[in-house]
């Protein structure tokens, strides 16, 4: 505790959330004892943002229920809470204009922070540098870190063709950072080791171990659902009552957008063709 | 609901330290399961924490695992905490917890359907609920009797929760008195991989690690403020063996008959 100044971090998770399980909220306990651990950091606030129904994906259910679910489940966390910003966008956003988005907002609730106590001068001149490397990212000494909170399928899922475009990869893991849980079988770091573009930023990514397997996933939890089976344990008592009452899960809404083809492949093959 | 279904109670022994959401979740899969057969009515499940006579390593004392196992299971409007076991002053066989649980099951049975004893209302049964890897305790030398092992299968039965693997099949296989039985033993499939043990629970209380989400709010509260466990309480009964492997190495094998 005696190292001179850790720095803030704010760790965010994109996804769909559909719905939030017991695994989502335990990944965002496992990055925080991790980065903590290092003495290098310290984690001040988590945010969750459920992906708009412009996702496209099957089984999505609306993004209103997506949302009030995660907030249910983060009534009991000190820490953690839900953003309803990229859930209310018409259409879908690629997940670095997310994290852009919550960067702002970040600096901006500084800047509020720091216009408060006017008095101080040397708060004053720090804003005037704020301002001036507004663009620079993570480079300033006191604003937070933001950091992309994901699984190892994520990190993964950046070599799948047309799901993410380079350079947007280049500024979430450059700029912001990755914290990327792995379950026991899976080796993020020789992934990293055999993209070029992650090697580059290595020291950037974030590796936590878990080493209680919890393979809670929300399509497991669907199925249980549709089935009629008890997902209790599961996931909060309080979305599992939420489910209940809006009658969520059914094998209705699992067909839901069943033969749309997902937003972002959508996009960028329309974007290679033209 | 059809009348004919047979009332079960599920029994979950174990150390119970601490109570974990996989304990629970055992229960829910196992009702649902048994539920499906059309056979059983599931009516209750009851957690039954060992007595601290058991004598493993940072078992920490009964009074604090009953506490614990109620606060998690005051949400369960099916499933409770039985101190019975964990106050006995020595380590109880499971079997022999299992026969004290029945009789209070058939007391209470009989005092529901009075004296008609009509099909309708058939006699309720009790059957162990138990994780995988306990199917191999059963190979262990000197942890099971052999007329234990028979009397549980045969009589009461076995709920076996596993994760995935064949690992229960294999056991049944390879041991004639449960695959004589083999009827009486209902493997569950767990889809999920949740392998949240109370071992890595205590690892991670020790190292000052979150276990949110792993164990429920109220037994974290409880944990901190009893200061529950530290390296100290895991070093408990270190270097002891455990009481079965003592107390049936000194009995004659075939003193079932009390």
């Amino acid at each position: 505790m005696e190292d001179p100044s850790p720095s803030k971090v704010v760790l965010l998770a994109c996804g769909s959330f559909n719905p939030i399980t017991n695994m989502h909220l335990r990944m965002f306990e496992l990055a925080r004892d991790h980065l903590e651990d290092t003495g290098q950091y310290r984690v001040i606030k988590g945010i969750i943002s459920p992906v708009g129904d412009a996702y496209k994906k099957k089984g999505l259910i609306e993004s209103c229920h997506r949302v009030e679910m995660v907030r249910l489940a983060t009534e009991s966390s000190g820490w953690i809470t839900v953003d309803s910003w990229e859930s209310q966008q018409s259409e879908w956003l690629e997940t670095v204009k997310v994290v852009r988005h919550h960067y702002e907002e970040i600096i901006a609730a500084e800047h509020n922070k720091d216009d408060v106590d006017t008095v101080k001068h040397a708060k004053k001149r720090r804003i005037e540098e704020k301002r001036f490397e507004s663009s620079d990212q993570n480079k300033k000494r006191d604003a937070p870190h933001l950091m992309l909170l994901c699984g190892a399928d994520v990190l993964e899922s950046f070599e799948t063709p047309n799901l993410w475009k380079k350079e947007d990869i280049a500024e979430i893991v450059g700029r912001y950072g990755l914290v990327c849980i792995t379950r026991s079988g899976g080796d993020p770091h020789k992934f990293i080791n055999q993209s070029d573009e992650l090697w580059k930023y290595r020291t950037n990514i974030h590796v936590v171990h878990e080493w209680v397997t919890n393979d809670i996933s929300a399509t497991h939890v669907r199925r249980a659902l549709r089935r009629g089976r008890s997902v209790r344990y599961l996931l909060p008592d309080s979305v599992i009552s939420y489910i209940q009452e809006h009658g969520l899960y059914s094998a209705e809404s699992e067909q839901k957008n069943a033969d749309v083809i997902l937003a972002p492949f959508q996009r960028y093959s329309e974007a290679s063709t033209s | 609901m059809a009348s004919r279904r047979v009332p079960l109670v599920l029994l979950a022994c174990g150390s119970f330290n601490p109570i974990t959401n996989q304990h629970m979740r055992l229960f829910e899969l196992a009702r649902d399961h048994m539920q499906s057969t059309g056979q059983y009515k599931v009516v209750g499940g009851i957690v039954s924490p060992v007595s601290d006579g058991y004598g493993k390593q940072g078992l920490v004392s009964a009074k604090h695992r009953i506490s614990m196992a109620k606060l998690a299971l005051q949400s369960s409007n099916w499933v409770t905490v039985d101190e019975w076991e964990s106050q006995q002053p020595d380590w109880t066989e499971t079997v022999v917890t299992m026969r004290y649980h029945y009789g209070q099951i058939l007391e209470e049975y009989k005092r529901s359907t009075g004296k008609h004893n009509d099909s309708s209302n058939p006699a309720p049964q009790l059957k162990l609920l138990c994780g995988a890897d306990f199917l191999h305790t059963f190979k262990i030398p000197g942890l099971w009797l052999e007329d234990h092992l028979e009397e549980l299968v045969k009589h009461f039965g076995l709920v076996c929760v596993s994760r995935g693997s064949l690992q229960p099949e294999r056991a049944v296989h390879e041991s004639d008195t449960l695959f004589r039985h083999r009827q009486n033993i209902f493997l569950v499939r767990e889809w999920v991989r949740n392998e949240t043990s109370a071992t890595e629970v205590r690892r991670a209380l020790r190292r000052g690690l979150s276990v949110k989400y792993l164990i429920p709010d109220p037994v974290i509260e409880y944990i901190h403020q009893h200061n529950l466990y530290t390296e100290d309480s895991e070093k408990r009964n270190e270097g002891t063996a455990l009481r079965p492997l003592i107390k049936q190495a000194h009995q004659p094998i075939k003193s079932l008959d009390d």
